[in-house]
């Protein structure tokens, strides 16, 4: 097995050492070093363990967690060069100065900008989704994770995705594609990290030793299975040569658009939302220490939001050359999903029922609280927003921007720092986090820049959205677009503020875990003497 | 675990599941949620009923509305061309160069005339009229085929050495490297350098004025000032459309320069190409 291993990093770092000698662009040279240097390593790893006996590892009674002590780091980590990128770009946007001449092609907001979506959306919120997952399925099947070290290859597999995503951004390499901007060869590689993900989650599962699956592993599970299917279609391509990073996508025009569409939106659909609902089933009931308000709730809004999303893509293209018919249905969809969404907000608001009280003296749970307001008001504000009539005053405005990072800030955000505070303590054997007054900081910080954030972005983009529709008594537009740039200046400094706020308040965060996990040691929490559950 | 084990402070039965020490409350759906999404439900078919919505074998359902956006906004064109219907047959009639700034009609002519810009002859004169190498800059005063509002609005319809318009500006200069020495072509575009520019090889320049008097005078003019007759430059104010450097200049001389512009009036309505002539006639430099 070990030979065969060491046949197969040879062969991947002779033709990653080909590609970059022979690479066509600057992307794909890099790329091919990066991996080049990654299967060097691994050889050397693996050459110096062969043939040395085989441990038992001691820890078999136990559970995984190593992994998910990685991915509680990585997700500190990039969630903090995230918020940086994002908190850049939003001066670059207010004082356009700061793509600086010297830094171009790189330092331009162009190629800044996929670099911060994808570190918050993949890095940040993937890294939180695996690693909380990992967790989960652990603990609510009672059995260790499937697969042995299949999890750490998941785990260091999707951050070369990361990697090569990132620096890919930064030297111009990308299918123009929103959120699915890296090029066929990333894409193939995160396919195999995928699958290798879904196969430790679906072998837990298959191996537990409770009678029911819990709720949380179903929308873990719809978003792993979903987002694959979401890749491979959204990204099939075709190089224009083995030895280059571009390459053609097989569709075109408006099916190619509503194809990037059907993705993009349900990329927020499962990956936003479906697999942070399953964190919430997990964390909120444990924080709160009361029982899931509906189970019949649970199943029901499950399996509407489940089928509802997957058609709500068209409202991402009204007023295009999608065809009225499609922009109708997308639109339905998207307002019949508003319930089946807010059924997760009432189930993790409702389990507080005869734990309100905690809300004085928990800033986790109140975290989570918040989070799940932040979701409730950005799966309202959707389906409004795809309403034809509003849409045709905010679509390409400031108010979309402004709607994603209610939900991303909000929502994922505020979800996540409550997970990584309720993970860290537990995971390095502490009582509790390090400082709780430095939670509560973090807690107003990032409320105010989400407030700051999502009120400067309402204002300025109902202002664009009306000044571009505005005309004259002869029909003539009144103004120019450079006098909507003009006017919306002030909110873009005080949207950067906000994003300093927010960005503020992970640091503490980091701070925080960093006073935690200092000199604490790592825990190996015992398997439970599990008796299945009727 | 019993079924029918009761929550404390809800008062309410669990569904007797147990995962890592979480319950589930056994509690109906919410009625005003239930209520709500059915609600969605009912307007979501009667919308799709209404407005286009499902596809079948060959195209989709209409609707019973007969609505589409792209009849919605033909509808909002239309009605504002009706309203500026008396706008567009003062603007064939009028004479422009006599119209008040102040007047309803100059508004239009100027509205109409800067989206006709902006979609069609931005390309190669630039979104702000300002030119660039070849493409004549619009906003000064400097005009190679005149600057009057019937002037331009002749330029625009007609074009300029395009191949589709009987009546298009013509004229050629000619290539020189055929007809003049190299030392002769030095000598000419140092004169013409001389002229707007006051770093220059002056003996240089005095051997070249002759050449300019034999050769380029007839058209250019004795003093340089060109001749709009013709098309032919100003080459003493140092405004250059492909560049005043002693480099680009021989480039001229010896390859000479074949600009052209198309036919728009082939293309355009006639209100159209007075429209956008009102509008490069008030940029700055109408005469």
């Amino acid at each position: 097995m070990n030979y065969i291993k060491l046949l197969l990093l040879a062969l991947i770092a002779f033709v990653a050492a080909l590609g970059t000698n022979w690479g066509i662009d600057a992307a794909y040279k890099t790329h091919a070093f990066i991996i080049m240097l990654i299967a060097i390593g691994v050889f050397i790893m693996v050459l110096r363990n062969i043939d040395e006996p085989i441990k038992v590892a001691p820890d078999q009674g136990k559970y995984s967690d190593s992994v998910i002590r990685a991915g509680v780091i990585a997700t500190a980590f990039w969630g903090i060069a995230g918020f940086l990128v994002g908190t850049f770009i939003a001066f670059q946007l207010a004082f356009p100065s700061l793509n600086f001449d010297w830094g171009q092609p790189f330092t331009n907001f162009g190629r800044l900008r996929p670099l911060h979506t994808s570190a918050v959306i993949f890095a940040f919120g993937g890294n939180a989704l695996i690693a909380t997952s990992f967790y989960v399925v652990q603990r609510t099947s009672g059995v260790r994770l499937w697969g042995g070290k299949t999890a750490w290859f998941v785990f260091w597999g999707y951050q070369i995705f990361i990697v090569l995503a990132a620096t890919g951004y930064l030297l111009g390499s990308t299918q123009s594609k929103e959120y699915a901007e890296p090029e066929w060869y990333v894409d193939i590689w995160l396919t195999i990290v995928w699958l290798a993900y879904l196969a430790v989650y679906l072998g837990t599962i298959f191996n537990r030793r409770e009678k029911h699956i819990y709720v949380a592993n179903w929308f873990y599970l719809s978003f792993i299975i979903t987002v694959a299917m979401l890749h491979l279609i959204n990204n099939l391509s075709i190089p224009v040569s083995f030895w280059g990073s571009k390459s053609v996508q097989v569709f075109s025009g408006v099916q190619d658009a509503m194809t990037q569409w059907w993705y993009g939106h349900n990329a927020v659909g499962f990956f936003l939302t479906a697999g942070f609902l399953g964190m919430m089933y997990y964390f909120v009931p444990k924080q709160a220490e009361r029982p899931v308000y509906s189970y019949k709730l649970s199943i029901i809004h499950f399996w509407a939001l489940i089928f509802l999303y997957i058609w709500a893509g068209p409202h991402h293209l009204h007023y295009t050359a999608l065809p009225d018919w499609a922009s109708t249905l997308g639109m339905v969809f998207s307002i019949i999903l508003w319930m089946p969404s807010w059924g997760g907000m009432i189930n993790g608001l409702m389990t507080l029922q005869g734990a309100w009280d905690k809300l004085r003296t928990d800033p986790i749970l109140r975290m989570f609280v918040l989070s799940l307001g932040f979701y409730g008001m950005s799966t309202f504000e959707g389906p409004m927003m795809s309403i034809r009539a509003v849409n045709s005053l905010s679509h390409y405005t400031d108010w979309t921007i402004g709607h994603v990072h209610s939900g991303a800030l909000g929502w994922n955000g505020m979800i996540t720092f409550a997970c990584i505070y309720f993970l860290t303590p537990r995971l390095w054997g502490r009582k509790q986090m390090y400082s709780m007054s430095a939670i509560n900081w973090h807690f107003w910080l990032a409320t105010l820049g989400i407030v700051l954030y999502a009120a400067s972005m309402w204002v300025t983009g109902i202002m664009e959205g009306l000044m571009w529709r505005e005309v004259d008594d002869q029909g003539f537009l009144v103004n120019s677009f450079a006098d909507t740039v003009s006017a919306k200046f002030p909110m873009y400094v005080v949207r950067g503020l906000g994003g300093v706020m927010f960005l503020s308040g992970a640091l503490i965060m980091v701070w925080n875990m960093w006073m935690t996990i200092r000199g604490a040691k790592p825990v190996h929490a015992p398997l439970p003497n599990a008796i299945p559950a009727e | 675990m019993k079924k029918d084990k009761i929550d404390e402070p809800t008062g309410v039965e669990t569904t007797g599941h147990s995962w890592d020490g979480i319950e589930e409350l056994n509690n109906p759906l919410p009625r005003w949620w239930l209520w709500t999404l059915y609600g969605c439900i009912v307007w979501g078919v009667g919308y799709s009923i209404a407005y286009p919505a499902w596809p079948m074998l060959s195209g989709a359902t209409t609707g019973l509305l007969g609505y589409s956006t792209r009849a919605e906004v033909a509808e909002q064109i239309v009605e504002h061309e009706q309203k500026n219907q008396g706008l567009v047959a003062q603007l064939i009639a009028a004479d422009l160069s006599e119209l008040p700034a102040t007047s309803d009609l100059h508004r239009y002519g100027i509205a109409r005339g800067g989206s006709v810009f902006r979609a069609q002859c931005s390309q190669c004169h630039g979104s702000g009229a300002a030119g660039s190498k070849g493409y004549p800059n619009l906003l000064d005063d400097n005009w190679l085929w005149g600057g009057s509002i019937d002037e331009i609005s002749t330029t625009v319809a007609h074009g300029i050495r395009n191949e589709t318009d009987e009546d298009a500006h013509f004229s050629q200069m000619p290539a020189f490297k055929d007809i003049l020495e190299n030392d002769d072509i030095t000598a000419v575009v140092e004169y013409v350098i001389s002229l707007s520019n006051t770093e220059f090889n002056s003996d240089l320049a005095r051997q070249g004025e002759t050449v300019y008097a034999d050769n380029c005078a007839s058209c250019h003019g004795d003093d340089a000032k060109g001749d709009r007759e013709q098309g032919a430059p100003n080459l003493a104010d140092a405004i250059w459309l492909y560049g005043g450097d002693r480099e680009t200049l021989t480039t001229t001389v010896k390859q000479a320069r074949y600009g052209v512009m198309p036919a728009w009036g082939q293309r355009l309505s006639d209100e159209d190409v007075r429209a956008v002539s009102l509008y490069v006639h008030a940029l700055g430099g109408g005469e």
